[in-house]
């Protein structure tokens, strides 16, 4: 079976977003929309699911914390509990307050980096990764949307044509 | 226009009345002679255990123990005597300071040029008509200490200065007159800039062109600058002299960031009355979502503002500054550490997701926690300094927060009924109407 694809190009955000509105109700499915920036909402336009990216944040914190806590408590309290300048060493509730700045500070820590992270991964983006670029104009001034071929060939085109996009290309994907 | 709803008017004039009556109770039950303080506490000692009245009835052949018992007793009788006028106090402080934190919030966003929050502004300035009947009481409290109705401020009393040298060096400051010259300064440039900013507000409506907005600009920008610095001097004065050995830096903003965050939550709860009542039809959730996410940021920063504080004077434990927190967690462990709990961890928790951030009902109950957790900071920081470990939540706390919250309710919605809740002539309102986020 041939894997074709259209790449319906335009060249202006509000253009675009009338346009997958329109696909979207002719019930096409769009693979992807390529932008050079980001179009303040395009994802809720085609449907996209909200990110849970925030959650993820979220309990990386808590890892932090707990992290940050355990360490601080069986280094200054179990470990070694000395008397260092007279603060009280004898419970981890005791000298609690000293450790809120690392604790804090870990909190974000684990939160932010490991936010990214993820990102990175669930994006699939890493230092060498090759470039997937269908055009090159689409990371300066157009708007690239790519939608499978189902059905009739020549009906889609002249569909997308009728969108606004000023060029419409069928391409063999593999 | 908004009408005031008979309902909610007759329940402020309930609380006021029910306020007002405790209130007359907790004066009158007050003890009045060091005879009665006498009792309270033989009873007290008799009742909790009988070995320390034995032991009392021992120690009282002594001369020594006799004096020591004699000057405890007069300590415990001023406290007592100082009970109602301090749950006066702080609820008279408390809702006056919101409604600055208000005044506060509404120049901050003309002077910011939000987008967002012009449909909220006539809200905003009904909150902020409480001001002037609330620096009248206040005001008023202020000079009855200054006479000596009351022992609220110990550096108000001449006898205790004439054996207190560290007062003494500060009686360039702190002296009665100065105090209520500052107090009136202060109290009369926030109403005056309250009043002229409504009047605007209000002239704009009508008007051509944008003068009157230009004038609150300008004006509101004045204000700031003003208000930072009063609100600095106001802090020491009016709270931080309740101690009057003891001084802390970064007090003003932590005052500040308390009575801010009230004023915030204040607004929000004022809207989602008005709108649940079908007015201010243009607010949408994402106005509440704006204030929720103030509400959010400001507890923090006023949780960071304590911790701040407090870290810094219990790690360095220096013994002059450290007994402000060692009467404190001695004597006030629950309320002390119970508003970290209600004004960090619970809002930290619920204002976090952003969903919540836009239910009415969430809002609403984390403003209730915010609200009543403030005013504990506030309690927190006069109550220890006035009755000391005589504290209780009782019946002259409770009234007197009856009573200025239904003054409270009363002026603000008389207030909204005077003028169209939606500012017309605001340059920025169609974007305002408009705002989604």
């Amino acid at each position: 079976m041939s894997n074709k694809v259209i790449h319906a190009i335009y060249n202006d955000d509000d253009v675009l977003m009338d346009a997958v509105k329109q696909t979207r109700a002719a019930h096409h499915h769009i693979e992807e929309v390529y932008t050079p920036f980001p179009v303040h909402g395009l994802d809720k336009a085609m449907g996209l699911a909200p990110t849970r990216i925030a959650i993820a944040s979220f309990i990386y914190g808590l890892i932090g914390l707990s992290f940050a806590a355990t360490l601080m408590n069986y280094i200054m309290i179990v470990d070694w509990p000395q008397d260092i300048g007279g603060k009280p060493s004898f419970s981890f509730i005791d000298n609690m307050p000293a450790f809120v700045p690392i604790m804090f500070e870990l909190t974000v820590f684990f939160a932010a980096h490991l936010m990214v992270i993820t990102f990175y991964m669930r994006s699939k983006l890493w230092p060498f990764k090759k470039a997937e670029n269908p055009d090159v104009r689409t990371t300066d001034d157009h708007f690239l949307m790519e939608v499978g071929v189902h059905g009739d060939e020549e009906e889609l085109v002249s569909f997308f044509k009728s969108t606004g996009a000023v060029e419409v290309k069928v391409i063999e994907k593999h | 226009m908004y009408t005031f709803s008979s309902k909610l008017k007759t329940f402020s004039l309930i609380l006021m009345v029910i306020g007002a009556i405790g209130i007359g109770v907790g004066f009158w039950s007050a003890p009045k002679t060091v005879e009665e303080v006498e009792t309270i506490l033989l009873e007290e000692s008799h009742g909790h255990h009988d070995q320390v009245a034995s032991h009392d009835a021992h120690a009282a052949h002594d001369a020594h123990a006799d004096a020591a018992h004699q000057e405890h007793v007069n300590h415990v009788f001023h406290q007592l005597q100082n009970k109602p006028w301090a749950a006066f106090y702080v609820a008279c402080i408390f809702f006056m300071l919101l409604s600055v934190g208000v005044l506060a919030f509404y120049a901050i966003q003309q002077v910011a040029l939000a987008g967002w929050s012009p449909i909220l502004f006539r809200v905003m300035e009904g909150i902020t008509a409480y001001l002037l009947p609330g620096s009248v009481i206040f005001l008023l409290v202020l000079v009855l200490s200054g006479v000596h109705m009351n022992h609220l401020f110990t550096w108000m009393d001449p006898e205790v200065v004439a054996n207190d040298h560290l007062i003494q060096g500060k009686s360039g400051y702190l002296n009665v007159a100065f105090f209520l010259i500052r107090a009136v300064l202060f109290l009369g440039v926030w109403n005056l800039y309250r009043f002229f900013s409504r009047k605007n507000s209000i002239a704009q409506d009508n008007a051509d062109g944008v003068t009157f907005y230009k004038k609150n600009f300008k004006m509101a920008a004045s204000f700031l600058v003003f208000f930072i610095v009063s609100e600095s001097l106001m802090s020491w004065d009016w709270i931080m002299s309740l101690d009057p050995h003891w001084y802390s830096t970064l007090f003003a903003w932590y005052v500040f960031a308390s009575f801010f965050v009230s004023g915030i939550t204040a607004i929000a709860m004022v809207t989602i009355y008005l709108k649940s009542k079908g007015y201010l039809e243009q607010v949408n959730t994402s106005h509440i979502h704006d204030l929720a996410k103030f509400m959010f940021g400001i507890s923090i920063f006023w949780t960071y503002l304590w911790f701040s504080q407090f870290m810094l004077i219990w790690y360095s434990d220096i013994p002059e500054e450290v007994t402000y927190f060692v009467t404190r967690i001695e004597h006030y462990k629950l309320p002390f550490f119970g508003m970290l709990v209600m004004n960090f961890v619970f809002p930290l928790l619920i204002l976090v997701n952003t969903d919540f951030k836009r239910l009415s009902w969430i809002v609403v109950m984390a403003g209730i926690v915010i609200l009543a957790g403030h005013y504990v900071d506030f309690y927190n920081m006069v109550m220890p300094a006035t009755v000391g470990d005589q504290w209780f939540i009782g019946l002259p706390e409770i009234s007197a927060i009856l009573f200025f919250l239904g003054l409270f309710i009363f002026v603000v919605f008389t207030a909204l009924t005077k003028a169209p809740l939606v500012a017309k002539g605001n340059p920025l309102m169609e974007e305002s109407k408009h705002f989604h986020y």
